[in-house]
């Protein structure tokens, strides 16, 4: 027997899964949404969303090579989709320097000071964009219009569905009248961040996510579902202060958050029992940010708060064992 | 269709060797017996060097109430009892016999007849089997005559006859299926009768449908005896698992055992032992060994005497591929690797797989990146991720806590890892440190 015989303990097969095919297919399912930016907000939108990957890329290299001294890690493209999602919850019109700062808090801080990928206990996107929306008030709550293809600092701004939902809920019924259809905020064309306003083209991403099994339904569905039944409620307790809870599934941050932010791997619990409780979390935190915090949009804190509790809740929801007698 | 509800994965089939008949292989030059081939306490050796024995000639007696006796698959002489290393990687002490003609004990039936009718009392049954030497076939080995006796304060209705196969290439049950049918039958209904029930279910996973046909016409008429197709998903064979597919009882974890929730199973092979051994008085001394792999040139179902060596049944199988990396005594998800072509088959060895180099060595692990599919993967609703991680903390207590005893080591959770991580050898250390501090902690009571 002229062979070298390898000794290892079972399995001895694999499914072949790696880190890298599940980055990519959420790559592809971001695509659509970039798509449906480009196409509402132009060279804003390619503007940021460029400026947002290559300086994650290279911050993580920079951080690798430099500080660590360890091998590179771009390789497992996780950087890539934290610069895409953090150039999601950017407005179209934000400054090249704020993208960069943004990128550094959100690799730097968010992720590699923890140890890098797996080890982070915050979504590292929303670390950097939460850090903008702090440091940079006005430029980060101020958002273009759609169909200014060609405008990137200059575009015009005006007010977004959440601004507006905001003020109806706040007494001023006049806002009612410029709220758009929900054929356009199911589409996306209204104002917001680069990769929030389509809700159909965010939609088509879930599906693209299930299908290619790199997340479950728990986390999304149970999120919209709260959301859901929660605005259902005060829209039934009084419809002329609180909008239709379909304008709220549509507008801000809400879907990208419940589809790509909130079921990334890292930061949220590890069986189906804590992520519907962990959907919950979100939904409700997010319903009351928006109806009553003093920011229009809550979903990125609602996000962050919840994937400080993450580790509870792993401790809490134990997986349904088998032979375990029924209580 | 009826399965297992939680978690399972989707291997790869790579049933090869479905369409090959039973071939039988020819004698071995010398053949080895390790006293250990089952579980509990090893055989004792009653025969001694230049002893003469013949083919069925008990050569060790079961060495406690958990052990089985082992007969020659070979005449000839004694030449030694010293040790070999099986495939547990481990040197056990073993007799080796060299091989001079085919003479059979003369008490030992070696027509094709079909035997339908004993007069034998469930006792003598019982008795029967135990002398024969028979063991759980699917490759977990426990005496069977252990098996049939269940504690007396369970009540036994059902009698699940395993036939999923659920591990990828293996082709043995399912090619004795195919051509033992009568025999599997009245292998079934003698162990009915020793449980003194009437009711037995044979589950076989759907990716077998000429054995689900053959089986259904041929307990057709026979009343009791059920056939189950069950969807195919690893691990539906598990004794566990294939238990809550087909009664929808799960079995409490251990030490709460199948008879707990009135269930015994036995595998396809095991019955067609039990047939032979009452019916035709042979004692366990050959197999159906499956001989297959990705670029193995004669992918082979083999009869093979019990003791030959494996490196003869890759001969038959023409030869072991240049590339191979990694030689496996049983499936690709649970089998052992083995040292060399050297070890002999024994009573547990289903099938020997040949895996290419390229599939053989271990990627690079990587962080855990919390994706949750070991969770989602694990049929005993167990945690992987943080069992693994507790043992490399050497956290036993939080091991414990987490049901770590719970696990079957199937793989599930190490062959869905996208980051590679080996959950399944930190899993298997912990179980080993709880299990002792466990039986440690029975003690002082």
């Amino acid at each position: 027997m002229a062979q070298k015989l390898y000794i290892t303990t079972s399995p001895h097969v694999h499914c072949g899964d790696t880190i890298e095919r599940n980055m990519r297919w959420v790559i592809w399912a971001l695509m659509p949404a970039l798509f449906a930016s480009f196409f509402m907000f132009g060279l804003g939108a390619l503007i940021v969303t460029a400026t947002s990957v290559l300086s994650c890329l290279f911050f993580e290299w920079f951080i690798t090579r430099f500080l660590l001294k360890r091998p590179s890690t771009l390789g497992d493209l996780s950087a890539v989709i934290t610069g895409i999602l953090l150039a999601f919850n950017l407005p179209s019109n934000i400054p090249l320097y704020m993208i960069v700062v943004g990128a550094l808090v959100a690799i730097g801080i968010g992720k590699m000071a923890f140890g890098g990928l797996g080890n982070n206990p915050f979504n590292p996107a929303l670390v950097g964009r939460v850090f903008l929306l702090i440091s940079f008030p006005a430029r980060m709550t101020s958002w273009p219009v759609p169909h200014q293809l060609t405008a990137y600092t200059d575009a015009v701004t005006g007010a977004t569905p959440m601004n507006l939902i905001g003020q109806i809920a706040g007494g001023n019924s006049a806002a009612a009248d410029q709220l758009p259809g929900l054929g356009d905020l199911f589409l996306g064309n209204i104002g917001g961040c680069i990769g929030e306003v389509s809700a159909l083209m965010l939609l088509i991403g879930f599906v693209i996510l299930l299908c290619s099994k790199v997340i479950t339904w728990h986390i999304p569905v149970s999120i919209l579902g709260t959301v859901t039944v929660l605005t259902g409620i005060m829209w039934l307790i009084n419809p002329v202060l609180y909008v239709n809870p379909l304008y709220h599934l549509c507008s801000g941050g809400l879907m990208l958050g419940a589809i790509f932010m909130a079921t990334d791997y890292v930061t949220s619990p590890m069986t189906p029992k804590g992520m519907v409780w962990y959907g919950i979390g979100i939904g409700f935190l997010t319903v009351v940010i928006r109806y009553f915090g003093s920011y229009p949009e809550g979903m990125s804190f609602a996000i962050l708060i919840m994937n400080a509790v993450t580790p509870l809740i792993n401790n809490w929801c134990k997986p349904k064992r088998f032979g375990e007698a029924v209580k | 269709m009826n399965t297992f509800k939680i978690g399972g994965v989707h291997p790869e089939p790579n049933k090869l060797t479905a369409d090959r008949k039973i071939e039988t292989l020819a004698l071995p030059v010398q053949a080895v017996f390790p006293l250990s081939q089952h579980i509990g306490a090893p055989a004792v050796p009653c025969v001694q060097k230049g002893d003469t024995v013949r083919v069925g000639t008990r050569i060790a007696e079961p060495g406690g109430f958990m052990s089985a006796s082992i007969h020659s698959s070979v005449s000839g002489k004694v030449a030694k009892i010293d040790s070999v290393i099986d495939a547990s990687g481990v040197r056990k002490p073993a007799i080796f016999i060299d091989v001079e003609g085919d003479e059979w004990e003369p008490s030992i039936d070696r027509s094709d007849k079909l035997v339908l009718q004993s007069n034998k009392s469930r006792e003598e049954i019982v008795e029967c089997i135990k002398n024969a030497g028979i063991v759980g076939m699917g490759g977990a080995c426990f005496p069977t005559h252990v098996k049939l006796c269940p504690p007396k304060e369970c009540t036994i209705d059902t009698l699940i006859i395993n036939a999923v196969e659920c591990e990828p290439y293996l082709t043995a049950d399912h090619r004795l299926m195919l051509e033992h049918s009568d025999e599997i039958i009245i292998g079934i209904k003698i162990i009915l009768k020793v449980l003194g029930i009437d009711h037995a279910v044979i589950g076989i996973e759907a990716n077998k449908p000429d054995a689900i046909t053959l089986m259904r016409s041929k307990t057709s008429m026979v009343s009791g005896i059920e056939v189950m197709p069950l969807q195919m998903k690893y691990p539906q064979g598990g004794e566990k698992q294939l238990i809550e597919a087909v009664t929808g009882r799960q079995v409490p974890p251990p030490p709460a055992l199948p008879a707990n929730v009135g269930c015994v199973v036995q595998n396809v092979g095991t019955v067609f032992a039990v047939y032979e051994a009452v019916m035709k008085n042979k004692p366990l001394i050959e197999r159906i060994v499956t001989v297959t792999g990705q670029d193995v040139k004669n992918p082979c179902n083999l009869k093979v005497r019990m003791g030959t060596p494996v490196s003869q049944l890759i001969e038959y199988a023409g030869g072991m591929p240049e590339n191979t990396g990694k030689l496996i005594s049983g499936g690709p998800m649970m089998g052992r690797p083995l040292l060399d072509d050297t070890a002999p088959v024994v009573k547990g060895t289903s099938g020997i797989l040949m895996i290419p180099e390229a599939d053989a060595i271990r990627r690079a692990e990587r962080n855990c990146i919390r994706c949750a599919k070991c969770v989602q993967a694990c049929p005993m609703g167990l945690e992987p991720y943080l069992l693994a991680t507790a043992s490399e903390a050497s956290d036993w207590e939080c091991a414990e806590e987490n049901w770590i005893m719970s696990c079957i080591e199937c793989g599930c959770c190490q062959s869905t890892c996208p980051s590679r991580r080996p959950l399944l050898d930190w899993v298997r250390l912990a179980k080993n440190r709880v299990g002792g501090i466990i039986r440690a902690r029975n003690a002082k009571k």
